[in-house]
């Protein structure tokens, strides 16, 4: 959710249930607009929180004016001191692959797997018992870039893309009507599009390209995978994740709040298939 | 030179050179053509002195029957052709047209008060069938109409200039509508600027994207009827209505749960907070309710339930609940004699089939209301302002089965649970199950809120199952908060813990299964069928948190200060690991316990579903039913070979033996 909404952001966001104590939320209001002038960041979101069993990470991402582009992420533990994390790599997303189960809230913790690993010694191969170690950090970057692909929505017009490239900010967004507003396919991925190319004639007729270049949530694999409920009367769209618990995207229909906010304990939920 | 976007309505005279120089600038900006055109010099002196505005017309209509004056009635001398016309022939490219022009360029200016006149006549002329006197001001107004074919075409004309065709072609592609619309751009540019020009705002440059994006949308979605409500909004008005009913009763709100909700960062907003409080109070007005207080919220697919914890008050009993129980209970005991009779029948047929040794196994009957499990009634309601509606009351085989699934709830209370093993029941039923569960294992106090009762002594009556009541402890201090949050020995559970067998009290399954032998005349089997079962002892009320089991080495508990800045006012807030959402805050003397989240619980391993039972023996193996594999062709064979050997080695014993006596007779 963007830093400049914060508060409105916060209060639409708090049907799933988990909410920032006062302070919390004073903190964050001073600290993210310290963040967004020192970083020069275009647009400054807060993304979330990840409990850990010590401590919570408060996780925050700085835009730049191309809203596809990487994005650099943040992480507190007291809302007040940011620090900036290293961006995610292939490497990194197969290390901590292996680490199950809760975050510790140390980010200097490290988690240790034994691996098997194959040692060449002269011309005798012998499997050898190595302890590796990843650090939290790692396994927090890693998380977080996975939830971001999977899990990050934005509204159809929310964005659009200009002939030359970058993706911009559409200030002329009025929002859903309603009955856009409970159609899955009028929410996008934010995200680099993947599924794009594989749709067919006919439909990539009927979209149009300065506002359809996303990959929508239609076709999320296992269907059912969202849980999309009007709240407060009719007047408010939340679409909470089923693979990620504690992704919640809201939308209030023809008006231009929208934005999603992560509050969980950064696991994935494996068992989605057998719940449904 | 005035204002440069729209030229000043005065009529023409001193200033006429000035506007058309405004109208050109202006049609040329807008229709981006070629400025400083030879021919843009030529007409539009005509066009200004006519005497209309020289601003853009709506096009939003085109009469059906407008009749362009034929070339031909004009004559050349004539000089208010009207413009329409004189665009005709400039499209069509007529070269003399334009030495035409060029000769009366004068004539004009001497004319003025005449041609007024007449464009005036003209003007009444065509007003009946036309939207606004400027519509022959568009140059493209008659082509925009559709019936060109009156206008004769000479053929003995020169072809068009390239500059005239680079006119016409960029006309057309402003005059290109899309497939999806049928409004092009010109129209919508006409649109546009007629709506400024008559609304007139101030610093319409910087609303220019507004009023670009409603000129759009009233063309599309004209407001017509100001009476009728807009059926997308029909659930939200009805919704609102609804809510509104809960705000009608006065009462003096008692926010402190909600305040303190809010500080400890857990829980709903504090407006979905009060409307929760104002349902809960309509809903105290409904029933016979001697406690409540809002449980907590599950989430589901389509739907959340908000959950009020409920108790009676006493002599209030539920009538519906009983009368269910009976139906079910009255389907039992008949089904065994059906089998009975069923049985002796076959008995006397020739062939007895073996009798089934399997068993159902026996039920445990639930909990008697206010005790154990069922201590509290939980009605619920999916969004406050609807009706709330109560939850059955839970059964231990329930419980047992929701232990061993995991499923989204719908948000529909009688939503088929469709899961392996079969969950007995609805989503009702698994609701309530879960709704039990959490209670039991999340619900804590800090220590010393509760205390036991005066009366002991029961403990060795029950067996050592632990005392069931407990009463608040009026003498209670409070504890610091640094102290609650510091260790976990400072908290006690205050609901029962729930026993494998599915009940906080345990119960002898073998007294409930000879009383169904009774109703069965199965006697043999009933030795097999008893075995030792032990009684489940589960870890007694108000025992604290440190007691807990441990998941994978990670405390189930884990507690914060709310807030760590000022310590002097913040909450202590406890979160389950083991049920993620369960919440407690505590702070001084009060403390409150709420779930918001799924409803299930954590496990760090892939939750399994069981594998099916293995396949069943029918009946017990003997050499009538043991199959044998029929013997092969080489076994008969050889067989028959043995046979016909033994035959024959029979025969040649008989054989020597008659011999023998044959030798001995003659001897």
């Amino acid at each position: 959710m963007d830093s400049e909404s914060l508060l409105l952001s916060l209060e639409l966001a708090s049907g799933s249930g988990q909410g920032l104590s006062p302070d919390r939320r004073a903190s964050l209001l001073t600290s993210l607009t310290l963040v967004k002038r020192d970083y020069r960041y275009d647009r400054v979101l807060f993304w979330g929180r990840i409990l850990g069993i010590v401590a919570d990470y408060y996780i925050a991402q700085g835009l730049s004016a191309d809203q596809l582009a990487p994005r650099k992420t943040l992480y507190s533990l007291n809302c007040m001191e940011w620090s900036l994390l290293p961006p995610a790599t292939e490497e990194m997303m197969t290390q901590t692959s292996v680490v199950k189960g809760r975050f510790m809230g140390d980010p200097s913790h490290e988690y240790e797997h034994t691996e098997m690993q194959k040692v060449n010694d002269g011309e005798k191969v012998f499997d050898e018992e190595v302890v590796v170690q990843i650090k939290e950090e790692s396994r927090l970057v890693s998380i977080i870039d996975q939830i971001d692909k999977a899990v990050a929505v934005i509204p159809r017009g929310a964005l659009y893309k200009t002939p030359f490239g970058p993706i911009h900010v559409n200030r002329t967004f009025e929002g859903l009507s309603l009955s856009e507003a409970k159609k899955l396919s009028s929410y996008f991925h934010f995200r680099e599009p993947i599924e794009l190319k594989n749709k067919t004639l006919l439909e990539k007729a009927d979209m149009d390209p300065s506002l359809d270049f996303l990959d929508s949530l239609e076709y999320d694999i296992p269907k059912g995978s969202w849980s999309m409920q009007m709240e407060r009367g009719n007047t408010l769209v939340v679409l909470r994740s089923l693979l990620w618990p504690g992704l919640t995207f809201f939308h209030a229909p023809h008006t231009k709040n929208c934005g999603y906010i992560y509050v969980g304990t950064g696991e994935k939920n494996i068992d989605l298939p057998f719940m449904l | 030179m005035g204002d440069p976007e729209f030229p000043p309505q005065e009529p023409l005279g001193s200033q006429e050179d000035q506007d058309t120089l405004d109208v050109q600038a202006m049609r040329s900006n807008l229709m981006g053509w070629p400025q400083a055109a030879e021919n843009q010099e030529m007409y539009q002196p005509e066009e200004a002195q006519l005497g209309t505005p020289q601003y853009l017309s709506p096009n939003v209509s085109f009469p059906a029957g407008y009749q362009p004056q034929p070339f031909q009635e004009e004559g050349d001398a004539q000089l208010p052709l009207s413009t329409n016309l004189m665009m005709q022939q400039l499209q069509q490219g007529q070269g003399t047209f334009f030495q035409h022009l060029d000769s009366t360029y004068q004539d004009p200016r001497q004319g003025f008060p005449s041609s007024s006149a007449l464009y005036s006549g003209e003007e009444a002329r065509f007003e009946g069938a036309q939207q606004g006197p400027y519509m022959q001001e568009d140059p493209a107004y008659p082509f925009l109409s559709g019936d060109m074919g009156y206008v004769p075409f000479n053929m003995d004309l020169p072809e068009p200039e390239p500059r005239e065709l680079a006119v016409q072609n960029a006309k057309a592609y402003l005059l290109q509508t899309s497939i999806n619309s049928h409004l092009s751009l010109y129209e919508h540019l006409v649109n546009v600027l007629t709506k400024i020009l008559n609304q007139r705002p101030e610093n319409p440059l910087s609303m220019l994207e507004w009023l670009n994006r409603t000129a759009q949308a009233e063309w599309f979605h004209p407001k017509l009827d100001t009476l009728r409500d807009d059926p997308e909004m029909q659930p939200t008005y009805e919704m609102a209505e609804r809510q509104r009913a809960l705000f009608v009763r006065g009462g003096q709100g008692e926010g402190e749960q909600e305040m303190e909700e809010e500080v400890a960062g857990v829980g709903l907003s504090s407006d979905e907070s009060f409307r929760i409080f104002m349902a809960l109070k309509q809903l105290v007005e409904q029933q016979p309710i001697h406690t409540c207080r809002f449980w907590g919220k599950i989430l589901g697919l389509s739907r959340s339930y908000l959950v009020a914890e409920v108790e009676f008050r006493e002599g209030e009993e539920e009538g519906e609940e009983e009368e269910v129980e009976e139906v079910v209970e009255g389907g039992e005991p008949l089904e065994p004699r059906d089998e009975e009779e069923g049985e002796e029948d076959e008995e006397k047929a020739a062939d007895a089939i073996p009798k089934p040794t399997w068993k159902p196994p026996p039920v445990i009957p639930r909990e008697e209301s206010r005790s154990g499990t069922n201590k509290y009634l939980y009605f619920v309601c999916n969004e406050p302002g609807r009706a709330w509606t109560r939850l059955p009351h839970v059964t231990p085989l329930q419980i047992v089965q929701a232990r061993k699934i995991k499923k989204f709830f719908t948000g529909y209370l009688d939503a088929p649970v469709v899961s392996f093993p079969p969950f007995p029941g609805n989503e009702a039923n698994y609701l309530r199950a879960q709704i039990a569960r959490i209670s039991a294992a999340t619900h804590i106090s800090p220590l010393g809120f509760y205390q036991f009762g005066e009366e002991e002594g029961d403990e060795e009556e029950e067996g050592g199952a632990g005392r069931e009541s407990f009463e608040e402890n009026p003498d209670f201090e409070g504890i610091p908060v640094l102290e609650l949050v510091d260790s976990m020995a400072n908290w006690v559970h205050h609901v029962q813990h729930i026993l494998p067998q599915g009940r906080c009290s345990w119960v002898n399954p073998m007294q409930k299964m000879e009383e169904e032998e009774e109703l069965g005349e199965e006697e043999e089997k009933a030795d097999e069928g008893i075995e030792e079962v032990e009684q489940e002892i589960g870890p007694p009320l108000l025992t604290p948190l440190s007691e807990d089991a441990e998941i994978l080495h990670m405390s189930p508990w884990t507690a914060r200060l709310s807030c760590s800045l000022c310590p002097q006012y913040s909450v202590a807030v406890v979160r389950s690991n083991l049920w993620p959402g369960a919440y407690t805050y505590a702070t001084g003397k009060k403390f409150e316990n709420i779930y918001i989240g799924w409803g299930h619980k954590y496990s760090p391993d892939n939750f399994n579903p069981p594998l099916p039972a293995p396949i069943q023996q029918e009946y017990p193996s003997g050499p009538d039913v043991m199959e044998m594999s029929d013997p092969t062709v080489e076994e008969e064979q050889a067989l028959k070979a043995a046979q016909e050997q033994a035959l024959a080695a029979a025969e040649e014993e008989e054989e020597d033996e008659e011999e023998e006596e044959e030798e001995d007779l003659e001897d």
